[in-house]
């Protein structure tokens, strides 16, 4: 058996492509947490990313300045017009004719529909806006939508995730598709699902994206990251999203 | 824009022994870290959590810069009566941010 897997992983190695995780075995980086982290989560009174859902909850119905509309003033009670919608992000944006996450999503309702200023991927409003948002597809499983114009940015994403990077030359299947569940330092290497954000990071103290986690895995390699908001992110997170079909939404989720 | 969730039983039976919850969020900055520019970032962290039943004082808490980011709190009490929690987090400046909470004993 040992040996089986083995000459996989070499075969694996030499043709530059690692063997995908079958979707019997995918699980949530929830699973390889400790009890007191998953408890930590599932209390929704002792997870802190329900701080920022309760900001986005006061967010999501405050008049922004000149046009003096809400995001409630169109879309009414978030508990039921955004219901699953973060299941199905990222989405085929009309205008741009390229994908867009939901925290992009948001923030061209803002600009546009609102006529506010736009907030940075790390601001607190973003992100209770959109922990708000996706905890109303808390419990729903993911399910990319069948949109043919997305795949060829899914491929691209795909590419990526299997793209030998940075000076340590590890590819994101590398650690993610096959070496889940072994150790790296202190941290089990989870599979790399995109099951809970935004979430909370034990290790950032904080509320943060997945553009931040992603940039944190570049710069695991030593490879430089990408800034927040460019376009290959919203690639990746296409292809992690249908990688993780099925899985259930978790935001806001709580991470070592 | 601070926050502060607190989760006490809505209702309870004299003399039950029920848990209250608090959470609030705050950067617990312990003034020993550097910024981006490598400046120092200066302290800035809740010093002290009360919590009240009625008038009645029934848990506080000091708090240092060890302390991690969004403290949370859990303990409990007794029930005695129908009744208003309030609770008051203060911090190095000396601003205060507080929520309440209601109970009806029974
Ligand atoms: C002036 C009206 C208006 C305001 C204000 C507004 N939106 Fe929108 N929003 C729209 C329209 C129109 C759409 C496009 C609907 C569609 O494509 O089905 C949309 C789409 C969205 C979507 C994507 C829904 C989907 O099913 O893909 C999200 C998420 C969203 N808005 C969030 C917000 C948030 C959060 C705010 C406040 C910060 C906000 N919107 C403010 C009109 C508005
Ligand atoms: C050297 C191994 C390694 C590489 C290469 C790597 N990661 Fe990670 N990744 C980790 C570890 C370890 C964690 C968990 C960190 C922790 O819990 O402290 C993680 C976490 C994640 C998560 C969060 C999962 C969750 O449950 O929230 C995602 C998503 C992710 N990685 C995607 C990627 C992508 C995309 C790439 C390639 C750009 C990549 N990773 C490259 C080791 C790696």
């Amino acid at each position: 058996m040992t040996r089986l897997v083995l000459l996989g992983l070499l075969a694996c190695a030499s043709i530059g492509v690692a063997a995908e995780i079958p979707p019997q075995d995918r699980r949530s980086g929830f699973e390889f947490m400790s009890p007191q982290t998953q408890a930590m989560q599932s209390e929704e009174t002792s997870n802190p990313g329900m701080l920022w859902v309760a900001d986005g909850e006061r967010l999501w119905s405050e008049p922004q300045a000149p046009a003096g509309k809400s995001c409630a003033s169109c879309h009414a009670e978030a508990t039921k017009s955004m219901g699953g919608v973060a299941a199905r992000y990222p989405a085929f944006d009309e205008e741009t004719k390229r994908p867009i996450d939901l925290m992009g999503r948001i923030n061209q309702c803002r600009a546009k529909r609102q006529g506010a200023a736009s907030l940075t991927y790390q601001s607190d409003e973003l992100l209770a806006l959109t922990a708000y948002v996706a905890n109303q597809s808390h419990g729903m499983p993911i399910t990319p939508p069948a949109d043919s114009r997305l795949e060829p940015f899914r491929e691209n994403g795909r590419a990526w995730f299997e793209r030998r990077l940075g000076q340590l030359q590890l590819s994101c299947a590398a650690c993610h598709d096959d070496r889940w569940g072994a150790r790296l330092g202190g941290s089990v290497i989870p599979q790399g699902h995109p099951t809970g954000y935004p979430l909370y990071r034990l290790e950032w103290q904080n509320m943060g994206s997945l553009q931040r986690r992603l940039r944190g895995c570049l710069v695991g390699v030593r490879a430089q990251p990408f800034d927040f908001g460019a376009p290959e992110y919203v690639d990746i997170e296409l292809f992690l999203m249908e990688r993780a079909r099925g899985l259930t939404m978790e935001t806001p989720a709580v991470r070592p | 824009m601070t926050r502060a969730l607190v989760n006490v039983p809505k209702t309870a039976k004299r003399g039950e022994i029920i848990e209250i919850r608090a959470m609030i969020q705050h950067v617990m900055e312990t003034g020993y870290r550097e910024g981006p520019n490598g400046v120092t970032l200066p302290r800035n962290i809740i010093k002290r959590f009360v919590c009240k039943y009625g008038a009645e004082e029934i848990f506080s808490a000091e708090l240092f810069p060890a302390i991690a980011a969004n403290p949370y709190m859990a303990f409990s009490t007794v029930a005695t009566e129908s009744g208003t929690l309030t609770f008051e987090w203060t911090d190095d400046k000396g601003a205060t941010q507080s929520a309440s909470a209601e109970i009806t004993v029974t």
